[in-house]
């Protein structure tokens, strides 16, 4: 558990390394008065209650922590948790029994093993977001196209066979993205290493310590200031489509469907694009 | 004979909470055991990854053991024979990786080793050198992780040492480094030997520091341990079964070890 957990916390300790300013997450929420679960209602319309559970792709860290703040404001007794990492591992964790209200998947193919195994049903997507190549500002292996090339350019024309490529492991599904595009543009044989998510591709091209990483359009968004990102053709081939879902038996059902309706309304879904997802 | 019957003699208050812990520790390797897909083992394990993963885990692990040895065992009489000041402050620090969360410890390495680090930007820009992403990452962060283990097992083991046979080699005119090499070295050789052991076995485990320093790469960097994690992603079985062989070579070195040269621990 320790270990799963580590990736998202390492991301974020390094964003705030590398002066990211990252949502704070919900640890400040935890701690509000009347947030305990359970807690009586009071007079009038007490909203939601008790505690809710969000299991969602690492590529949705910021946009979700946001969506969970604002309900959080809306009901103030209602506590959001949220379990960033790899959707795999996501999709794992349900399947050996662990409590979540909502799953978010970055792919429908780990959404399809939840579904599968009967933890969710009728998941609907919310968001797209394709590939691009995230490069250090000071571009070491010289990745950037020609000023004056128009056009969107090929990923081979970005990027040479020895330089040092961090993609996602193919188990979660940027990698299964990255391994697509990879293989269209005939360099399968770049990557030197494959993380287990996104957002540990993006912190190793944020330190400096790869030529550049496949990570999504959503991650160059949220970190302009700290990589430069290119668009390439082949990331038309691949591109992530997000499902939502109510878990079956989730603990917190009433809460649970109002999150899932919330990232699925207008205002869930101006969110996401202000995030850089793309509308599905 | 007596203390055969006491042992046997155990008060109910320490009993209960000993079986319990006995049950603990030893239901998760049961379980493991359980779920595996025997039918499958065969094929599963002639999986070339398997392999792979497996020697370089193995290599990786002996090769951090090896300069955990050469750096660990001197670095340990420093600590318990030497007459240096600070040496409290220095031992605190040699076992800061100790209780460091490996994963930091690989944040650590890479501001310090990695292509931008302190002293790695340095070694790139002078020979072209860069550490992250490679074997030699894997064996860095599995010492930085492991050697700790080497150097208190070491320490304590010369602490229990008695050192008047030291003290006897040198009133017959034997020098501190004759005295070290024929005298403290043989007799510690059981506390050294534990020590690699725990070491070893440290190292084979290692995870945190590895996949962030090291990266994960099938074949250069992928050890077991991060084989087994990602298989779990996908291939539950599959996470089972690399536990497995993690489990067995575990095992059987713990028991081959114990024979020869732990039995006096």
């Amino acid at each position: 558990m320790t270990r799963r957990l580590a990736g998202p916390v390492l991301a974020v300790l390094l964003f705030c390394l590398a002066g990211c300013t990252a949502a704070s997450g919900t640890d400040g929420a935890d701690a509000a008065p009347g947030a305990a679960e359970g807690a009586p209602a009071e007079a009038g319309d007490p909203g939601l209650t008790g505690t809710l559970t969000v299991f969602a792709a690492a590529s949705l860290t910021d946009v979700f922590t946001d969506l969970g703040q604002r309900l959080e404001e809306e009901n103030p007794q209602l506590t959001v948790r949220f379990s960033f990492a790899g959707s795999s591992a996501l999709a794992t964790q349900l399947l050996q029994g662990a409590p979540a209200d909502v799953f978010a998947s970055a792919d429908e193919a780990q959404m399809a093993r939840a579904e599968d195994a009967g933890l969710v049903t009728d998941p609907e997507v919310f968001a797209e977001n394709p590939l691009m190549l995230a490069v250090p500002p000071e571009d070491p292996a010289g990745v950037a196209p020609p000023e004056e090339s128009g056009g969107i350019p090929g990923l081979a024309e970005l990027i040479r066979e020895d330089l040092t490529l961090a993609v996602c492991a193919p188990e979660v599904p940027c990698g299964a993205a990255a391994a697509e595009v990879l293989e269209s543009a005939g360099l399968t044989d770049v990557p030197d290493t494959y993380e287990d998510d996104v957002r540990a591709v993006l912190t190793k091209v944020q330190l400096g310590e790869v030529d550049a990483g496949l990570v999504y359009l959503s991650d160059v968004h949220a970190a302009t200031d700290t990589v430069l990102a290119y668009a390439f053709t082949e990331a038309a081939r691949a591109v992530n489509r997000y499902p939502v879902a109510v878990v079956e038996d989730a603990a917190n059902p009433a809460a649970a469907r109002a999150f899932a309706d919330l990232v699925l309304s207008d205002e869930g879904r101006t969110a996401l694009a202000d995030a850089g997802f793309l509308e599905p | 004979m007596s203390a055969r019957r006491e042992g046997a003699g155990v008060p109910v208050p320490l009993m209960v909470p000993a079986a319990l812990g006995v049950v603990f520790l030893v239901l998760p390797v049961v379980g493991l055991l359980v779920s595996t897909p025997w039918a499958q083992l065969g094929p599963r394990l002639a999986e070339p990854g398997v392999g792979e993963a497996l020697r370089l885990s193995v290599v990786s692990a002996t090769l951090a053991t090896a300069v955990s040895l050469v750096l660990g065992v001197p670095l340990a009489w420093v600590l318990a024979r030497s007459r240096l000041r600070g040496r409290s402050v220095l031992r605190a620090l040699v076992t800061v990786p100790l209780v460091l969360p490996p994963v930091v410890g690989g944040v650590a390495l890479f501001l310090v080793l990695g292509r931008q680090g302190l002293v790695g930007q340095w070694l790139d820009a002078a020979f072209g050198l860069t550490i992250p992403f490679t074997t030699t990452a894997v064996v860095i962060a599995e010492t930085f992780v492991a050697m700790p283990f080497l150097v208190i097992s070491v320490e304590g083991a010369l602490r229990a040492a008695d050192a008047r046979f030291e003290d006897a080699a040198a009133t017959l005119g034997a020098d501190r480094w004759t005295t070290f090499r024929r005298v403290t070295l043989p007799l510690v050789a059981p506390g050294i030997a534990a020590g690699a052991v725990l070491c070893w076995a440290r190292a084979l485990g290692e995870f945190g520091a590895t996949i962030t320093f090291a990266g994960n790469f099938p074949g250069t960097t992928q050890t077991m341990p991060l084989a087994v994690y990602l298989a779990l992603q996908r291939d539950p079985d599959a996470a089972i079964v690399l536990s497995l062989v993690l489990l067995a070579v575990s095992l059987a070195t713990l028991l081959l070890l114990r024979d020869r040269w732990l039995g006096r621990v």
